[in-house]
């Protein structure tokens, strides 16, 4: 009944995936902390870039964020972000750089709202003591609001590791575009669904799980 | 009463938004709703492919739009009773089982596959897949040179792992899901040379923007025989089949064919005779 | 908050300040001018690839239009379909018997963690093979079928911390004076969470509208997103041109979505017969776990 599956490369395709996630989860967490401290920061146009960067971004379509990577900034620019002349590679990365700078909008927002839940009076002890934005954000705040954004930043994952499909927009061979190759040459369709819908199953429901009782152990009890 | 009146607005917003939608839905036709009660005829043609049959702001251009509304005319419809449609090329065979359309002429290639489906008039067009270089590329002489190069080509298009398989296993895709989207990496030298069949390529080249930019390669690698696709066992084949022979004879196929491909240099193939498939 | 996090500037502060403010500027400025004289360099700037949008309504009567009437037509089919359903879910998942709130999480739970695309293809091959639905219309049923199918169970999540979020009072009340369980939800519960998440369903309305993308860009959809590839092949191949076009008209039509959602928000958190539950647009995010980012 799986016979068909050895035609084609499925672990190839769900690694990619992972790929594609772990590396854009990771971009985005660090472009999106910078984006937070510019929007909370003390310097008007970092905070109106920060502002702006967001109110664009989130209301874009992914699929247009990562076709412009490539039509844009690699067949027009010329940027092939050290992937040289490999259309693969150029392609993995391009995806992987849409994918960052769409999600660290998200990252950027769920941080702000963990930076708002911390109390006010935190903030001012820390000033009253004499540190500055920078220490007072980097020693007080942030560590307290990163631990009570686990759970909307795992949010963020989730929806990230499900985005990850968009690359097939461009031709990177993750799950998504298997799954089209294989519904077009095989007359599995029930199946090949019922397989790839297990492996994204796979990968985000314990990912919630987990990250949701991570949250509840680290969240700041007030 | 402030949350009734946000919800009657929300309400309102909806409303407006369902009819707007509602009044351009049924632009989209389905075939048997004319207005005056005239007989009309349905034909796929494809809507992005300039040169061979692109949507404009004055209805539809190419050569396949020509020769459909020449074979129309003469099945007894004017030019105002002819409605189109688009056919992507996967849904090609679909369209005609289920009757959706009466006839497609939409670079629609006769093979083995699909005469087992469907049946072709035709052809009325020899075409080569072929491949569009920079017109000042002077790496890609012959079709061994597209090893190692970078290819272009659409989503799920037959022509570019046609290379892939047969000529040039080294050679690189970057699919897109349309060819204009290839012309700017082309222009750029982000990709070496976009593939497809000749004709859509001219259509291309002719294009005012890029004469002189763009040449095409030459190469003949395939023979794609253009056939008009009907209905299996449909009598439309053979009273189309006439319509192209008189086509050719009156010479309205070589004013298609110089009024769509003329500007690109194209050098096409003589009409082929119905029924003549180079394979 | 945000004020709260540094001191009024001091003249060192302020110097500093406007060193950073250079510094961002000069980056931005290099970044802006590196891409604009590239695509100038690369004749992407011409005026012959942007003037069919500027002079003349033909480029948007012809392609634009039509294309967002489908991305319309299918994010408010979506929107419809969806929302009574998610509702009749979500009410379901706080069911007190188990053989509804079970099943009812599964559903949800199971099409929460799968992508709207792998959704929306499985949708295309399913019409395809078991229906007799015209070609025509097939992209714009597996585009919904996948919104609904995926959104269904995003909104059961809304309505679900929609009710959760009221006060517990309100419940208890309401059972004090003798009404039965469905009378609780139906007259007490559910007229209130309704308007404390509206802002929550319009947000989820942008989600739905950035989908209805994919369904052009993977599945043939004449959408927006696709009218730029007709488009393009009309006017000499601008698609950089095209695409921004179309990524501008996402953007205004998405934050004025956006910004209508705040307003609600603001406005039903000011009105005093309200409980005071509102789930703000943003606490999509947390209630739920796909929303957020979807495409």
């Amino acid at each position: 009944m799986f016979d068909f599956l050895d035609k084609y490369d499925l672990l190839g395709a769900f690694w990619t995936t992972v790929q594609l996630a772990v590396l854009s989860a990771v971009g985005s967490l660090i472009w999106g902390t910078i984006l937070a401290a510019m929007r909370v920061g003390p310097v008007p146009l970092m905070r109106g870039f920060g502002t702006a960067y967001v109110n664009i971004v989130r209301n874009i379509p992914l699929t247009v964020i990562i076709l412009f990577a490539s039509l844009g900034l690699n067949q027009t620019l010329g940027v092939t972000l050290g992937g040289g002349n490999d259309f693969e590679t150029i392609n993995f990365r391009l995806a992987v750089l849409g994918l960052v700078l769409y999600t660290s909008s998200f990252v950027c927002e769920a941080l702000r709202s963990g930076i708002n839940t911390v109390p006010v009076g935190q903030a001012e002890a820390a000033r009253a003591l004499g540190l500055s934005f920078g220490q007072v954000l980097r020693l007080v705040v942030l560590p307290q609001a990163f631990r009570s954004s686990v759970v909307p930043l795992a949010n963020v994952l989730i929806a990230l590791i499900k985005n990850t499909t968009v690359a097939a927009a461009i031709g990177v061979a993750e799950t998504a575009l298997l799954m089209k190759e294989m519904i077009e040459n095989e007359a599995q369709l029930l199946l090949i669904s019922a397989v790839i819908a297990l492996v994204f199953v796979v990968l985000t429901l314990p990912t919630g799980l987990i990250l949701g009782w991570v949250g509840k152990k680290v969240a700041v009890k007030r | 009463m402030k949350l009734r009146k946000v919800s009657a607005a929300s309400a309102a917003v909806l409303a407006l938004a369902l009819t707007a939608t509602a009044c351009g839905g049924d632009d989209g036709g389905d075939s048997g709703s004319s207005g005056g009660g005239d007989k009309k005829i349905t034909i796929g043609i494809k809507f992005d492919q300039p040169g061979l049959g692109q949507k404009t702001p004055d209805g539809y251009a190419g050569f396949d739009v020509d020769v459909a509304t020449y074979v129309a005319k003469k099945l007894g419809y004017t030019e105002d009773q002819i409605e189109w449609k688009e056919s992507k090329s996967a849904d090609r065979e679909t369209m005609l089982q289920r009757g959706d359309v009466d006839f497609i002429a939409a670079t629609y290639s006769i093979t083995p596959e699909r005469s087992e489906k469907v049946d072709f008039a035709g052809p009325y067009l020899l075409a080569h897949q072929d491949v569009l270089l920079r017109a000042d590329d002077d790496k890609i002489k012959s079709p061994e040179d597209l090893n190692n190069a970078k290819l272009c080509s659409v989503t799920g298009s037959t022509s570019a792992q046609n290379i892939k398989k047969k000529l040039a296993p080294k050679a690189q895709l970057q699919p897109y899901p349309t060819y204009s989207a290839c012309l700017p990496g082309l222009q750029n030298g982000a990709v070496d040379a976009l593939t497809t069949d000749d004709s859509i390529l001219a259509g291309y080249a002719s294009q005012a923007q890029f004469k002189g930019k763009f040449k095409l390669g030459g190469f003949k690698l395939t023979n794609e025989n253009y056939g008009i696709g009907v209905k299996k066992g449909s009598d439309l084949k053979n009273k189309i089949n006439d319509a192209l022979e008189a086509m050719v004879a009156e010479g309205a196929w070589d004013k298609a064919v110089k009024d769509n491909f003329g500007p690109a240099n194209y050098k096409n193939e003589p009409a082929p005779k119905i029924g003549d498939i180079k394979s | 908050m945000s004020s709260v996090l540094y001191d009024a500037q001091g003249p060192r502060a302020k110097r500093r300040n406007v060193l950073f403010t250079v510094v961002f500027l000069v980056a931005l400025a290099a970044l802006l001018w590196w891409v604009f004289g590239t695509l100038n360099d690369k004749g992407q700037l011409e005026w012959a690839l942007w003037k069919p949008f500027f002079t003349g309504t033909e480029a948007w009567s012809t392609y634009i239009w039509p294309g967002l009437q489908n991305t319309l037509k299918a994010a408010v089919l979506a929107v419809v379909i969806a929302l009574p359903l998610g509702a009749a879910l979500g009410i379901a998942r706080l069911s007190d018997h188990a053989w509804v709130r079970v099943p009812a999480a599964v559903v949800v739970e199971f099409f929460r963690s799968i992508p709207v695309l792998v959704l929306m293809i499985f949708g295309l091959a399913l019409f395809a093979e078991y229906t007799n639905v015209s070609s025509d219309d097939r992209p714009l049923y597996a585009v919904v079928t996948g919104l609904v199918l995926y959104n269904a169970s995003v909104l059961a999540e809304i309505v679900r911390s929609g009710i959760l979020a009221l006060p517990k009072g309100q419940a208890e009340g309401a059972m004090a004076i003798g009404l039965r369980k469905g009378q609780v939800m139906r007259l007490i519960l559910l007229p209130q969470a309704v308007t404390a998440m509206l802002p929550a369903i319009v947000s989820q309305l942008v989600v739905i509208l950035k989908d209805t993308a994919l369904g052009g860009a993977i599945l043939t959809f004449p959408e927006l997103l696709a009218s730029a590839n007709t488009m393009s092949g009309y006017y000499g191949a601008n698609v950089i041109a095209s695409y921004t076009v179309v990524a501008v008209i996402y953007i205004a039509l998405n934050f004025a979505l956006t910004s209508f959602a705040g307003w609600l928000e603001r406005r039903l958190r000011r009105a005093k017969k309200s409980t005071g539950a509102v789930l703000k647009a943003d606490d999509v995010e947390t209630a739920d776990a796909g929303t957020v980012g979807k495409v």
